[in-house]
């Protein structure tokens, strides 16, 4: 039985090679990754759109290089493991001469070491983590970075909110909600404020309860919750159940309409970081709300400018290069002196963009532009 | 460290623990009678969850909201998880019923592995959590430095009144009398002209009912459901089912509020390691009584 | 052995070995797919493993890849840590294998740890406690920032290439074929079979669990750290309870007990992934109507339920193909 079971599976192997053979890439490859499915999938969805919207606009005026882009967009599912073999894919597979994505920070940080270990640019979209840029010189990165919005949060709850005692509560499986959640205790003690509870929560559970009641026991004014929507919905509910009236403060994991969907009044009066606002009256963001509109009818959030400008900043740079040539884009990226959507684009010395946050207030149920803070 | 034990734990513990024990029961009671871990009964969870807001939309329409609402959609989610589970039992478990046990452990979790991307993949459902809707106008009491909702006490009431149902079901009751004396012993049962296909079929019945039901109950209280929000309560459930001696009925509902209040005092204590406090005093438990609290010693049969 | 034969399984596993290389040559096996084999390969060795302490020893270990994670962490910080310090050093492939012994070994101690007040358990409530600390490992590393908590750990040296992983596969198979098939296997079976009768026939019961389930951390280590140098990351979630119970679904798939069937259960069920995964990916084409990917798992699911209903031991039950037995079998 064991030959032919063998026999079985060397035919399937060849077979499936015939399948995968028709990958003939006429055009230039871009891959692109974001997390269509998953814990925040709002997230990913809005990603492909912004890509989408950025190709086919180039397409439209004949491509780069003279050739037309071919995007190949892939799920990372939100989780690091996947998101290592979707790089690979897209750079071994597809032969993608770079990748745009991703969103979250630890799926960025699992294809951040391959796409620099194959020296492949990767202009991750959202990807607010600083460590992820520190990967190599290949990587960059569309967004700010991590302190600098959990100090915006700090700077804001304590100046603008006047609170004096702040709780935080983040995802001890994710080093984003982490991270940000540290970057705000460290400046919002530095001000001169008190963090009274600094609490984490597993990945993946819906009670909150314990930690909320521990929170609200040390009576904070403020409560800084760094996780993604999905998460600070319920979050916001349950601390309002608890008792507690003050607002809630939280970064761009917030930027969904699910968040009022499934948060309703709980999170009405909260405010959020996020890296652009639809009410910002520069004519270049109205233009580009006003194309994503028309062609995905609905309003685009920060997810889908960021992935528009991470792509617009791929092809820039590739045509600046000249050729499809790792190095060469990689030279060109370092030196991008862009303007797009969510602002001025130039890199610092670790590959960051340097750039300013806006704060979002939930009024009404809609998101409403507060102010813009300048690093 | 006085803290941790306050009332608002305390609730908080105890409307996990219902939830829990909804879930544990069912677990308990298919083990009692096959021996069988269903590691699909999460699922069975997750599936009268998202009847539950079904029902809710659809009846909310006619009925308009209030009680009335609730008692029926309440219905519906354990009719929906007493559905799946005795599909499931009937295509999956039932040819498999005198085969190695290993073979339907597999298939459970094949079941498992079903029902989470099916609801996932259908387009009309998907993998995007949904905001669950508020069935009742939400009230809070405050009780000295507790801030108790009335979703608490339905929590614990309706799990109280289906508990205490099971409970007179078992003693009292003639299909109570034969689930015992199946779960003891199959063969004599048989010998004393008991179907025992019909009384496994009831208790998946049963155990998939109040599965559905404790998907309702998370459903309103911590409002948001997706496809795969049965595996962790699942999997704390059976733990809670392990911890007070698998099979056994009483030990279900213990074992559940001890991990409802472990897990939340856990937390409380320490939020970063809170998880797996749980599992550690699990683990302390089985190494001092290794069949559970409540659970008889089997002696061996040479 | 008296004869100058080279034993069967090695020769085909060397003309194996010829061919698929040959194969990727010629460009017919392209990168991904060699990415496939490689982690059926692995695979192999993790289902393997488990096979010994599932299906041989008859113990139900529910946490198994909490090893594989020990593995993967112990070799892939030895490996990020020599990279660190001294790059130069570690281009050779023996600090590498070193490594890999190294996590292999720290999984058998913590098998170990874990084997002692386990196996006075017996069935269900031993899969419980194996589950709670596959557990309680998952949560240790997701707290300890050192290497990466919930970032994972990164950056590991792609070290594991197909020759490597293709080697210790081989050694797996190898070594705990002829663990099974010596005296000590069959004490191993025996416990399975009736562990009082064991017991008074003078079988160290305890001693062979304990043994079954040290020889199956080890090698289950040893597939975590290939894991980790394949996919350059080592990550908590991947070693779960979900992982570990889908590890037991490729043990059953297979036959318990029967190492042939491991071998192709890992290889069978790595590839319809992909395959399914292909397929839908044309289908989407064709149709024009977006498939999203869970569909692959629906069907991967049913697929299951069809196995276990209608070949319920598995695809090769407990028997082994001939080409694995030892050869002194015959006499």
């Amino acid at each position: 039985m064991k030959p032919f079971a063998l026999f079985v599976v060397l035919a399937l192997v060849l077979a499936g090679t015939f399948v995968s053979c028709g990958g003939g890439s006429k055009g230039v490859v871009i891959g692109a990754v974001g997390p269509v499915t998953g814990a925040a999938a709002t997230f990913g969805i809005s990603t492909k759109n912004g890509d989408q919207l950025a190709v086919d606009e180039w397409n439209a005026n004949g491509g780069v290089l003279g050739k037309q882009i071919k995007m190949v967009f892939a799920d990372d599912k939100g989780d690091p493991a996947e998101g290592a073999t979707v790089y690979t894919k897209l750079i071994q597979q597809d032969k993608a001469v770079a990748i745009v994505g991703t969103v979250m920070s630890k799926v960025s940080l699992a294809g951040a070491p391959i796409c620099q270990a194959a020296k492949i640019p990767m202009v991750a979209t959202a990807s607010t983590n600083e460590k992820v840029t520190q990967v190599g010189d290949y990587i960059f990165r569309a967004c700010f970075i991590d302190n600098f919005q959990g100090i915006v949060g700090a700077n804001f709850a304590f100046t603008n909110l006047k609170a004096k005692k702040a709780a935080a509560i983040f995802d001890v499986g994710n080093d984003y909600t982490k991270g940000l959640a540290e970057f705000f205790q460290k400046q919002f003690t530095t001000l001169g404020g008190k963090v009274v509870a600094f609490e984490a929560h597993d990945t993946g559970i819906t009670d909150f309860k314990a930690q909320l009641t521990r929170i609200v026991q040390a009576k904070p004014d403020v409560i800084y919750c760094s996780d993604y929507y999905n998460d600070v919905a319920l979050i916001a509910k349950q601390a309002r159940e608890l008792g507690f009236k003050g607002p809630m403060i939280g970064g761009d994991g917030w930027d969904s309409p699910d968040l009022v969907k499934i948060g309703g009044a709980a999170v009405e009066g909260c405010y959020f970081t996020n890296h652009y606002s639809k009410d910002d009256t520069r004519p270049v963001v109205q233009d580009f709300v006003k194309k994503y509109q028309a062609k995905f009818n609905a309003v685009p959030d920060a997810l889908a400018v960021l992935a528009y400008d991470a792509m617009n900043i791929t092809l820039n740079a590739i045509k600046t290069a000249g050729k499809t040539d790792g190095a060469a884009i990689k030279d060109a990226l370092a030196a991008t002196d862009l303007d797009a959507v969510t602002g001025h684009i130039k890199f610092d010395a670790d590959r960051n963009p340097i750039k300013s946050a806006v704060i979002i207030k939930i009024s009404n149920g809609q998101q409403v532009y507060e102010t813009t803070v300048n690093p | 460290m006085g803290s941790i034990f306050n009332l608002q734990q305390i609730v908080n513990g105890l409307q996990l623990g219902s939830i829990y024990a909804l879930i544990a029961l069912g677990y308990t009671m298919v083990y009692g009678i096959v021996r069988l871990i269903n590691f699909a009964h999460g699922d069975f969870y997750m599936v009268g969850a998202y009847a539950a807001y079904g029902a809710f939309y659809l009846f909310n329409a006619f009925v308009g909201g209030g009680a009335p609402t609730a008692f029926i959609v309440l219905i519906l989610a354990m009719a929906a998880g007493g559905a799946i589970a005795t599909l499931a039992n009937q295509i999956a478990y039932k040819p498999l019923r005198y085969k190695p046990k290993m073979s339907s452990l597999v298939t459970a979790l094949g079941v498992s592995m079903f029902l989470e991307y099916f609801f996932s993949a259908f387009p009309l459902i998907g993998a995007n959590p949904r905001g669950f809707p508020d069935l009742l106008p939400k009230v809070i009491y405050q009780v000295g430095p507790a801030a108790i909702s009335n979703y608490f006490i339905i929590d614990v009431a309706v799990a109280a009144v289906l508990m205490g149902g099971l409970t007179i079901l078992i003693q009292r009751s003639r299909l109570g009398r034969a689930m015992r004396a199946v779960s003891q012993d199959k063969d004599a049962s048989k010998l004393m002209g008991i179907n025992v296909e019909n009384i496994i079929t009831w208790t998946f019945l049963i155990g998939g009912m109040f599965a559905g039901a404790a998907g309702l109950l998370a459903g309103m209280t911590y409002p948001r459901i997706d496809p795969y929000m049965g595996i962790l309560p699942g999997l704390k459930a059976f733990i809670a089912a392990v911890l007070g001696g698998i099979g056994n009925v009483p030990g279900a509902m213990l074992g559940a509020y001890i991990m409802g209040l472990a897990e939340t005092f856990a937390n409380a204590w320490n939020s970063l390691l809170g998880a797996g406090i749980a599992f550690i005093i699990l683990i302390i438990v089985l190494l001092v009584r290794p069949t559970g609290i409540l659970g008889e010693k089997l002696a061996d049969k040479i | 052995m008296g004869n100058m034969k080279l034993p069967r399984l090695t020769i085909i596993a060397v003309l194996l070995y010829a061919l698929i290389q040959l194969l990727s040559l010629v460009g017919v096996l392209n990168g991904y797919f060699l990415i496939i084999i490689n982690q059926s390969l692995i695979f192999v060795i993790l289902t393997v493993s488990l096979n010994l302490i599932n299906g041989i020893t008859g113990q139900f270990s529910l946490g198994h890849m909490g090893f594989a994670a020990v593995g993967a962490y112990v070799s892939g910080t030895i490996t990020t840590l020599i990279l660190k310090l001294s790059p130069d050093k570690l281009g050779n492939y023996p600090i590498f294998v070193i490594a890999i012994i190294l996590g292999g070994v720290f999984a058998a101690v913590v098998g170990l740890v874990i084997g002692f007040p386990s196996l006075r358990l017996k069935g269900d409530y031993l899969a419980i406690m194996t589950l709670g600390f596959g557990e309680i490992i998952r949560i240790i590393l997701n707290n300890i920032d050192y290497v990466g908590g919930p970032r994972g750990l990164l950056g590991i040296p792609k070290f594991s290439n197909f020759t490597i992983i293709y080697v210790f596969t081989f050694l797996t198979v190898v070594l705990l074929r002829n663990l099974i098939q010596s005296s000590h296997g069959r004490a191993m079976l025996a416990v399975r079979e009736n562990e009082v009768a064991a017991e008074l026939v003078g079988v160290d019961t305890t001693r062979y669990k304990v043994l079954g389930f040290v020889i199956g951390a080890f090698f289950s280590g040893i597939g975590g750290g290939l894991l980790a140098h394949l996919l350059q990351i080592a990550h908590p979630t991947q070693y779960g309870f979900y992982a570990s119970a889908l590890l037991l679904v490729y043990v059953y798939a297979g036959g318990m007990g029967s190492i042939t069937g491991s071998i192709i259960a890992a290889f069978a069920l790595t590839f319809l992934t992909q395959f399914l995964q292909l397929g839908l990916d044309s289908l989407t084409n064709i149709t024009g109507i977006s498939f999203g990917s869970e569909w692959k798992m629906v069907i991967y699911a049913v697929i299951l339920i069809l196995i276990m209903l209608y070949r319920t031991e598995g695809l090769m039950g407990m028997k082994e193909a001939k080409i694995v037995m030892l050869e002194e079998e015959k006499k």
